[in-house]
């Protein structure tokens, strides 16, 4: 039975994705493939300028939403290690939103789990954007039906 | 008297409301469909934001059918979610 280590943080702080890919690595002899992605801040969303993005979420929710969503992968797939971490509250153009890192004996696993993780993630996880444009106006985000169709691909 | 039923609003709902959460008696509301119904009877201004597509939420799992709620039972109401 394989024991797949899990991390999940949701915060406002920033993320080191050499340190993120170094605790997918380290003492890791089992796994050959590392697929791991990151989201980030665009400074046009929807032909909209885009000058601040803020990011609410639910909190104790997010974190057990995405722990079950990391666990739901394992299941599925042969990952020894999974990692996602979601930042909240105010970022801008070019910060860094959400790394996913998985790591498996073999690289379809691994491209598989990554990309189930964030698809499932964008429709799933409580998380709300919200942008502000450059004359200080802000807007939620509406949810997008491309997303939906991405994450239900995996049903 | 029994524990209250919580509800929580987020994001575009929560600014349209105007209010974070609220409690309400456990025995005014059985069911999701119960609840809806006690928040526009409540607060009729409100019946636009809620009749929007929405996601629910009961003791932090995510439910789309009409759950049975019990004294103490966290609900939340929210717009689709756009994370990531």
């Amino acid at each position: 039975m394989r024991t797949t280590a899990i991390e999940v943080r949701v915060g406002s702080d920033d993320f080191d994705v050499q340190a993120e890919y170094d605790a997918l690595c380290s003492h890791n002899t089992d796994d050959g493939a590392v697929v791991f992605f990151v989201g980030r801040v665009r400074d046009l969303n929807e032909g909209e300028a885009v000058h601040g993005l803020h990011l609410e979420h639910y909190p104790g929710m997010t974190e057990s939403v995405l722990q079950h969503l990391a666990e739901q992968a394992a299941g599925r797939w042969p990952l020894n290690r999974v990692r996602v971490v979601h930042r909240v509250g105010d970022l801008h153009p070019a910060d860094q939103i959400v790394f996913v890192g998985v790591s498996s004996p073999h690289r379809q696993a691994a491209f598989d789990g990554a990309a189930f993780l964030m698809d499932v993630l964008k429709t799933e996880a409580p998380f709300w954007k919200k942008e502000t444009g450059p004359d200080g106006t802000s807007r939620w985000l509406d949810a997008r039906q491309s997303d939906t169709t991405l994450a239900e691909r995996w049903r | 008297m029994s524990e209250p039923v919580q509800v929580k609003f987020f994001a575009r709902l929560r600014e349209e409301l105007g209010v974070s959460s609220l409690n309400i008696p456990a025995e005014e509301v059985p069911d999701l469909d119960a609840l809806l119904d006690w928040l526009v009877k409540a607060h009729p201004q409100w019946q636009p934001a809620l009749q929007g597509k929405l996601m629910t939420a009961v003791n932090q799992n995510m439910t789309s059918s009409n759950a049975t709620l019990l004294p103490g039972d966290e609900v939340a109401l929210f717009p689709p979610v756009t994370g990531g």
